[in-house]
């Protein structure tokens, strides 16, 4: 890998106003091209839509990327869609990092533009920085022990139960006190339909 | 109910509880422990004949005390599983001087005295969590008379007092003198909605329940006088409106305000409330002879023990945190885990249902897919630099690494039980574990890009993927507001924070650096921020003797349920850089890179870290 040439993407979501309306996107996507081996900036109005992400994937074919900065929003949110999206440009998902622009910066410091676009600048070059070092991750299967545990049986714990058993899943309920039923079981009527709740 | 106890794929424990769970999602394993029931319920017909010759008798807890049971008993008609059991705390057969009436009466010879708890061990894939919730105990708010007067009931005591099957067969009377009551009030948001007394929160069932205990009296006393002293009634869900105008309708009072004092008439037993009302603007009294207390819902008590078995956090109301309050409602932070019912928020019968269906299909989807691809987050040895000392092994939570300390031929890692907390990485000084997706260089790129210019500007923040950087995305979600000179690096556990990363960060002149995790107990990889902590005191020490402030490396717990915990730390640290004087930060980066050599001897050089 070190021998090959390194190439990152930076992609900059104005997510609307949501980040735009806080931060100067364009000043953050010029400066983005000015970062090491960072070989194309653009901005996107929603990344994380469907024309986003196809901007992203054409820029990757286009431009040879091997490297996806995406600054818009948690990685806690959105990591998922974009990993999904540079895999299908043919990417290893591990080859993307996120600058979170939007929770850690545009929408607390809403209150002064030129430091919130100063910090999304070092988050960019921060993901950048750290972009440029990642290596493709291999991801293993595990297997899934086809059984749950339901913790509770009062009323919602019946209804997942029989929903899982009825879907042919193993179910193993676990109530603490001697019988299952919980509170409704207490109760005489229920609203709204005033019927019996056992 | 029923067809819980015949589904052919559900085993049903009762009297039992959950007390360790280990593994991750697809491969739980659970041990539960099941309390002897002394009755083997697939042989008890319900015949009652034990229940006839107990000598002890108890209060009746299913309703609520108003009536008797035996210490064996069955909890009400329709339990499920349909058996008797003993209640040992109070049997006598424990006593020297044994009663045994209740074997000799079985003719089924299904009671065993000498039953004992089993331990069963459960491997699952997912884990739902149920628990519900408690009804709040309205004793401390006694300005209502709850515990001095007798006809002062809370709206579960009602329920049972109305309820056919209750201990009155639905005729619905007081507790004093078993009349039938004319005059009945019921006081909204007992328990709920208050900063200084009970709980903030609204308990959502309240108003609804209210509505639907005055339409029942109605329905079996139309000439009862009903009277529901409130502050605003919640009727937002489907049907909900309509059932408020029904009860209006067939005459119940609905009157704005909270009675101050309630007195009782020791004589009758009759009530006197005396209300502000905020409609009319003036105090009135009410005569009654009832008066129920609609008290809210409180998360359950046992929730605490759960949390910790099951890395849940719990929002600062002390319901569980969902994965996301929008997108992952039914999902706990620990990937596997789904939540239903009252366990995430008060609410009514339709939404726990709605909620269990939810949860079973998210459930379900992992199951029926058989397996799911693990993230290639994990810690990988490099057998060239391993020098066998064991140190990893030692701080694993999950026991992933194993090492031969005779053979000294390095350590193995156990790629299927490796988390990927990265605390192994930390704690290695021969640099000999590389985490993957989260390697020294990757992080160090992060610190050096940060601070290349103005670093006296910024704090290096490290947080934690699981709670802090879900915190600190609860404040943005929030709008909160904090200063914007903290400059931020996800790691998957605070585990992951080397005394290298926050040496490199004072190196590279940042006047503050926090670390921030889980709360003790809380952590996602089990134990993990316990080496943080240990990693963090001798960071402190050495600070010290390099001259460096110990108050300028910060130690933080912030769970992903504290948004405004996380804004206010970050003011905190701003405080903190704003008294750190350019003169000490020149100190620190001299001392540090004097001290550079000496604390790298053991390690590869950055160059080929950065190869890697």
């Amino acid at each position: 890998m070190t021998n090959h040439e390194i190439r990152v993407g930076v992609f900059v979501c104005d997510c609307g106003l949501n980040i735009s309306g806080f931060l100067d996107t364009e000043d953050l996507r010029s400066y983005a091209e000015t970062l090491p081996h960072v070989v194309v900036a653009v901005r996107n109005r929603y990344s994380c839509a469907d024309p986003g992400q196809e901007e992203i994937k054409a820029h990757i074919l286009e431009s040879r990327l091997n490297r996806v900065v995406v600054a818009s929003c948690s990685p806690r949110l959105h990591e998922p869609t974009f990993r999904q999206c540079v895999s299908e440009a043919g990417l290893n998902p591990y080859l993307l990092e996120m600058a979170n622009i939007r929770e850690l910066c545009s929408w607390v410091h809403g209150d002064n533009r030129g430091l919130a676009t100063a910090k999304a600048k070092d988050t960019v070059k921060m993901a950048a920085a750290r972009a440029v070092l990642l290596q493709a991750g291999i991801e293993e299967r595990v297997p899934i022990t086809d059984a749950v545990l339901v913790v509770g049986g009062g009323v919602a714990g019946i209804q997942a139960s029989l929903d899982l058993a009825d879907a042919g899943h193993q179910v193993y309920l676990v109530e603490k006190h001697p019988t299952i039923g919980g509170t409704m079981a207490q109760l005489d009527k229920t609203f709204p339909t005033m019927d019996c709740s056992i | 109910m029923t067809d819980v106890g015949r589904h052919p794929r559900i085993e049903l424990m009762t009297l039992s509880e959950v007390e360790k769970v280990s593994g991750y999602i697809g491969n739980f394993r659970a041990q539960v422990r099941q309390k002897a029931r002394y009755v083997f319920a697939k042989d008890c017909t319900s015949c009652d004949k034990c229940a006839e010759v107990c000598p002890v008798v108890l209060p009746d807890e299913y309703q609520q005390g108003f009536s008797s049971r035996k210490a064996v008993y069955k909890p009400y008609p329709q339990a499920v599983p349909s058996s008797y059991l003993i209640d040992m705390e109070h049997c006598l057969g424990n006593n020297p001087v044994a009663c045994t009436k209740c074997v000799d009466a079985c003719e089924k010879d299904c009671i065993d005295l000498n039953m004992e708890d089993k331990l069963i061990s459960l491997d699952v894939g997912t884990i739902i969590v149920a628990t519900g919730m408690e009804i709040y105990d309205p004793t401390p708010l006694d300005e209502y008379g709850y515990t001095s007067l007798e006809n002062v009931v809370t709206s579960m005591e009602f329920e049972r007092l109305i309820c056919g099957s209750g201990p009155t067969g639905g005729h619905l009377v007081r507790p004093s003198d078993r009349r039938s009551p004319k005059r009945i009030g019921f006081i909204q948001c007992v328990g709920s909605r208050s900063e200084n007394r009970g709980n903030p929160y609204c308990s959502n069932v309240c108003c609804m329940n209210t509505v639907k205990d005055t339409l029942l009296i109605k329905e079996h006393y139309p000439d009862a006088e009903i009277f529901v002293f409130y502050t605003d009634l919640r009727a937002f869900g489907k049907g909900f409106e309509d059932m408020l105008k029904r009860s209006k309708l067939a005459g119940v009072h609905y009157i704005r305000g909270f009675p101050g004092e309630v007195k009782q008439d020791s004589a009758t037993g009759n009530l006197r409330v005396r209300v502000e009302n905020t409609s009319s603007a003036r105090i009135e009294d009410y005569d009654l002879d009832m008066l129920v207390l609609a008290v809210g819902l409180i998360p359950n008590p046992d929730l605490k023990k759960l949390a910790s078995l099951l890395n849940l956090s719990q929002t600062s109301d002390g319901f569980v945190m969902e994965s996301h309050p929008k997108l992952k409602p039914v999902d706990a932070p620990t990937p596997g885990i789904f939540f239903a019912g009252c366990i995430e928020s008060p609410k009514d019968v339709k939404d726990s249902v709605t909620q269990a269906g939810a949860a079973a299909a998210r459930a379900s989807i992992l199951l029926s897919a058989g397996s799911i691809t693990s993230q290639a987050i994990k810690a990988v040895p490099d057998l060239t630099k391993c020098n066998s000392c064991g140190i990893c092994a030692r701080v694993c939570p999950y026991g992933a690494i194993s090492i031969d300390l005779k053979a000294k031929n390095g350590v193995q890692v156990v790629a299927a039980a490796c988390a990927g907390c990265g605390t192994c990485a930390s704690e290695c000084r021969f640099a000999a574990i590389i985490m993957e997706h989260f390697t020294d260089a990757q992080i160090k790129a992060q610190i050096r890009a940060a601070l290349e210019e103005k670093p006296e500007e910024k704090v290096v923040a490290f947080l934690c993927n699981w709670c802090s950087y879900a915190g600190g995305d609860l404040a943005g979600v929030s709008r909160l507001r904090y200063p914007a000179t903290t400059r931020f690096i996800r790691v998957m556990c605070s585990g992951r924070v080397s005394e290298d990363f926050v040496l490199t960060a004072f190196e590279q002149g940042a006047p503050v650096v926090l670390v921030s995790g889980c709360h003790i107990n809380d952590c996602h990889y089990i134990d993990a921020n316990r080496w943080t902590v240990r990693r963090m005191d001798k960071l402190w020490d050495k600070l010290e003797k390099f001259g460096i402030r110990p108050e300028r490396l910060q130690l933080e717990w912030i769970s992903s349920a504290e948004g405004g915990r996380f804004a206010e730390v970050m003011r905190v640290l701003e405080d903190l850089r704003s008294r750190v004087t350019p003169a000490e930060i020149e100190h620190t980066r001299r001392v540090l890179s004097e001290n550079r050599a000496a604390r790298e001897t053991a390690m590869v050089p950055i160059e080929e870290q950065l190869a890697r």
